[in-house]
């Protein structure tokens, strides 16, 4: 397959990631990591447009991964920019020093490459791949402060990862050893496309046991209750860029994996149906993080409660299934990446102007800080599920197609999304109003990366474009 | 598949998972490093034999890999690292040997059952193959989760992966075994670093998770 978007969607962040890793000068790698970041989203968009090519033994350009490699390529546009403002405190204030930088851009890049090629592959072994090389590098960079808790921060990531890609590989083979009766032995067995076509002749028998060690595996990565152990911590203690990367994108592109194997299971009826499963591990998910949500005392550790609250919201919707439910949980992707990055950027310039990440020594940011205050707020009110943004209206049409198909579980979910709704109000009200608390230094960086996915969401909320619209309906018609 | 070439890669995979349960019971990490090299070699031995019966040349470098890296460099260089970290030299255990043994063995008999069972239309040896890997990869996953200490934690990961080497290599004619062999030697380097440079004295006084765990943010 040859097409020069693939390509520039792949070489851009990987020949970047060599580059940055050696230029000297933190104002002028930031510049190159923004710039890197907007050839790639400018190659992705590219790829919506050109016609598309025809799936090859590796890679392959589909209606389902040409929006998420849009999304992907965009917030990591985004979180650059942001990321540009944020290393420079970072600098001046003395917790990174600049060879720490020039190792974070080179990272940072590396895992954008890890994570386009993730969703590009056509491949379930290079798949597998891409995404460990994804996680090894934001495991490295939820490192990268060194403190204490940033290194036990990476150490769980690390180890809760590794079993989680561990397991991901025993599915993987398991699809392998499936297929290779009626496929063929070699590569043809590990290329989606083929396994899809000719998944109906599988053995139902070990697809199913594959699968249950692929929704653990991948599960693992997505963060969905009980494998979340290592999220909270990651959000944490990592640099705030890399704490709206993960909650933005890597765990969208883990449930992307996710996904591919249940399109595989769909396509064997005689399979176990995947839906139950991914029900209850996301309902599960929706429950814990809703009750965690209160004890929190961390900023950016609440916030990552809160991914693995909308994580479970996603995961339950696609286990619902149906052009409906899947409608819904496409859109809720999207809308919760664009949200959350948008809040995480928020936190971090709060972060940086207080000193802290702490609830009870931050306070009052609308008087303030206007302009931040205001914009997390804003951010805070779209991801509890207020319309008219975007996240009340998948949110609305999850828990309306659910209904219809599941009553009961639909109650279980909006009582899980009520919980998560208290406490967020109840942090809103802390942090964005009443008397200012803590350091009220003005902010230097605009918060232009904020405002700008605001606006995509609120946009979203009132009218979602037509074609927009078509796409994600084909794409969750597809996915069965 | 000849009788002979069967039974040899049956003993050899059987012999794998007869290894994990030895580390399971050894109590004193320069003991546990030992075995693990054992297991290292023993899977080495199994993966070349699959090269050599499947004449799949490319699963020779993954043997070699086995070979040279996790019998030979990686438990030098863990060797290196008690000693120098001076860990304690008994492994905490969070259960004792006898209740981890009769779990390792309920968890061997789930596994033969389940995988016996699901891929009752495949062959033979693929069947066989992938029971005696799910043993190891869970015996690996208790080991995991029944020590305390972070050094034998990294060496239960490590077992757990060579069972998913020896399903790979099980696999017949599956692509990429060596990249992925690759990429997991890749990974297990890191870890193996990340604790030399991040776990030495002046940073960490323990290497015990459990210890760790109270830096946690929440309760500060």
């Amino acid at each position: 397959m040859n097409n020069l978007a693939v390509d520039l969607v792949l070489a851009v962040p990987a020949l970047a990631a060599g580059g940055l890793a050696l230029l000297p000068g933190y104002r002028l790698t930031a510049a190159l990591n923004v710039l890197a970041s907007l050839v790639t989203f400018a190659a992705a968009v590219a790829l919506v447009l050109l016609p598309r090519p025809a799936p090859g033994n590796y890679l392959m350009v589909d209606d389902l991964n040409v929006v998420f490699v849009v999304l992907n390529c965009f917030v990591g546009l985004t979180a650059a920019l942001f990321s540009a403002g944020y290393i420079g405190h970072e600098i001046e204030t003395g917790r990174l020093t600049p060879v720490y930088v020039r190792f974070y851009h080179a990272m940072y890049q590396l895992m954008m490459f890890g994570m386009n090629l993730a969703l590009v592959s056509n491949n379930i072994g290079l798949m597998w791949v891409a995404i460990e090389l994804a996680t090894l590098t934001t495991v490295l960079m939820v490192g990268i402060y060194r403190t204490h808790e940033a290194l036990e921060a990476a150490w769980k990531y690390f180890i809760l990862g590794s079993v989680g890609i561990a397991l991901a590989l025993f599915g993987t083979i398991l699809v392998y050893v499936t297929a290779q009766p009626v496929v063929g032995e070699g590569m043809p067995s590990m290329v989606w496309t083929r396994l899809i076509a000719a998944a109906p002749g599988f053995d139902p028998a070990p697809l199913n046991l594959a699968f249950v060690f692929l929704l653990l595996g991948y599960g693992t990565k997505v963060g969905l209750v009980p494998l979340h152990a290592w999220l909270p911590d990651a959000h944490a203690e990592g640099p705030t860029p890399i704490s709206a990367v993960l909650s933005g994108l890597l765990l969208n592109v883990a449930l992307y994996a996710v996904l591919r194997f249940k399109m595989l299971m769909a396509a064997q009826p005689a399979a176990l149906a995947p839906g139950p499963l991914m029900i209850g591990l996301g309902l599960l998910s929706v429950i814990f993080a809703g009750l965690m949500l209160y004890r929190r005392r961390d900023m950016k550790r609440f916030f990552a409660y809160s991914s693995i609250e909308h994580m479970g919201i996603i995961t339950f919707a696609f286990g619902i299934g149906g052009p409906l439910a899947n409608f819904a949980g496409l859109l809720h992707m999207a809308m919760h990446s664009l949200t959350k990055s948008a809040i995480f950027f928020g936190v971090g310039h709060v972060a940086q102007i207080k000193g802290t990440q702490r609830f009870d020594r931050i306070g009052g940011l609308t008087q303030s800080h206007p302009v931040i205050g205001w914009g997390l707020a804003l951010g805070i009110l779209a991801i509890a599920g207020m319309p008219p943004f975007g996240v009340f209206l998948s949110e609305f049409l999850v828990v309306t197609s659910s209904f219809a198909r599941a009553p009961a579980l639909a109650l279980i979910l909006a009582f899980g999304l009520l919980l998560a709704f208290g406490a967020l109000l109840m942090r809103l009200n802390t942090l964005a109003f009443g008397e200012p608390v803590g350091p009220q230094d003005p902010v230097r960086a605009a918060p232009v990366a904020l405002y700008l996915h605001m606006a995509l969401v609120l946009l979203a909320g009132i009218a979602l474009p037509g074609p927009m619209v078509h796409w994600f309906q084909t794409v969750a018609r597809a996915l069965g | 598949m000849t009788p002979i070439a069967f039974d040899t890669s049956h003993l050899l995979a059987g012999g794998l998972v007869l290894v994990s349960f030895a580390m399971i019971y050894q109590n004193r990490l320069q003991a546990l490093l030992r075995t693990f090299a054992l297991h290292a070699v023993v899977l080495s031995a199994a993966v070349a034999w699959q090269a050599f019966t499947q004449s799949a040349e490319q699963l020779y470098l993954t043997a070699a890999i086995a070979l040279v890296f996790k019998a030979i460099i990686i438990p030098a260089a863990l060797r290196r690292i008690v000693q120098r970290l001076g860990i304690h030299r008994e492994v905490e255990q969070v259960v004792g040997t006898g209740l981890t043994m009769l779990a390792g063995m309920g968890l061997v008999a789930l596994s033969i059952v389940v995988m016996l069972d699901v891929t009752a239309k495949a062959g033979a040896f693929a069947r066989e193959d992938l029971a005696f890997a799910l043993s190891v990869v869970l015996l690996g996953l208790l080991m995991m989760v029944t020590r305390r200490n972070a050094v034998s934690q990294v060496v239960g990961f490590m077992s757990l992966e060579n069972g998913l080497i020896l399903a790979a290599a099980g696999a017949r004619g599956m692509p990429l075994v060596v990249e992925i062999s690759v990429a997991f030697s890749i990974l297990i380097a890191f870890i193996v670093i990340g604790i030399f440079l991040f776990r030495i004295r002046e940073r960490f006084d323990t290497v015990d998770l459990h210890a760790l765990d109270s830096f946690r943010g929440e309760r500060r």
